[in-house]
């Protein structure tokens, strides 16, 4: 069975998880092996889902940590007394 | 742990949340969407989950339990300030909902070192935070904080196909908004720091 690009774009993220049934992987990874343009569609999210998921891109603010333990200390004691 | 922290061991209570201070926080600001509004729903959000230990349930994870009451912490007080946002929580009326890629023929791999450019990392946020909300969640769970697709469905209240379908969505929005500017900018720094150039 040969599927055209707009219906390999709808399991995009279903193989990049590996979540599709052998038979779909099988004809989504036949189309990618002679389309150039979904080939790059999947590259592309692959390397930005990688890139989202740097530590680096969503960091926590400067003492944020610090600030947050001494609120719940205030809370502990307000609990304790 | 937690039992110990209700028997009235209580300093354990900072040990438990540590692992959680970035995805409580990063939740906090996918809502709303500045630094210093974040960081207070964040911290009220592990005030919060302190004072209603008692109602943890062992069968739910601790992570998805904190995680919700972040959501509805960010939610209640974009209420009471009247900012929130009219974004629909239903899936877009648009047929199947599919979203169409960027259509690129070759794509050059964007290394990990490049997400040390101050520029880079604010497009990624812009187009992260510029998601509809519905999407914004799934993503920043699944695809930021790895959590997995059950996790991400107790922790959103939502069934497993749901969360498969938001993601894939999400994905798409973002290769679409993202691909093509990245694939510029790779370019452009390609060409600067070529020494003949």
């Amino acid at each position: 069975m040969v599927i055209d690009c707009k219906h390999v774009w709808n399991y995009i993220s279903g193989y990049l998880d590996d979540d599709l049934s052998e038979k779909t992987r099988d004809i989504v990874q036949k189309h990618l092996d002679h389309c150039e343009i979904c080939s790059a569609i999947l590259d592309s999210t692959r390397n930005i889902i990688i890139l989202t998921a740097d530590d680096r891109v969503f960091e926590l603010p400067v003492g944020f940590s610090e600030r947050l333990h001494m609120r719940i200390d205030v809370e502990l004691m307000e609990a304790g007394s | 742990m937690i039992a110990a922290i209700l028997a009235g061991n209580t300093q354990l209570y900072h040990e438990l949340v540590r692992p959680y201070e970035r995805s409580v926080y990063l939740m906090a600001l996918s809502y709303m969407k500045n630094e210093a509004d974040a960081e207070d729903v964040a911290q009220e959000a592990f005030v919060k989950a302190f004072r209603n230990l008692s109602s943890f349930r062992a069968e739910a994870k601790f992570s998805t339990w904190l995680i919700s009451i972040t959501l509805n912490e960010a939610r209640s007080r974009l209420r009471r300030h009247s900012i929130i946002r009219m974004e629909s929580l239903d899936e877009p009326a648009d047929g199947n909902g599919g979203v169409s890629p960027a259509l690129l023929r070759d794509w050059r791999e964007i290394p990990s070192e490049a997400v040390e450019r101050a520029e880079i990392r604010e497009l990624i946020q812009l187009a992260v935070e510029s998601l509809p909300e519905i999407y914004r969640q799934v993503f920043l769970l699944r695809d930021v904080q790895e959590l997995n697709v059950n996790e991400t469905a107790e922790a959103l209240g939502i069934n497993i196909s749901n969360v498969k379908v938001r993601l894939h969505r999400a994905r798409m929005m973002l290769q679409k908004q993202l691909a093509p500017q990245l694939k510029t900018m790779n370019k452009t720094s390609k060409r600067r720091w070529l020494p003949w150039s």
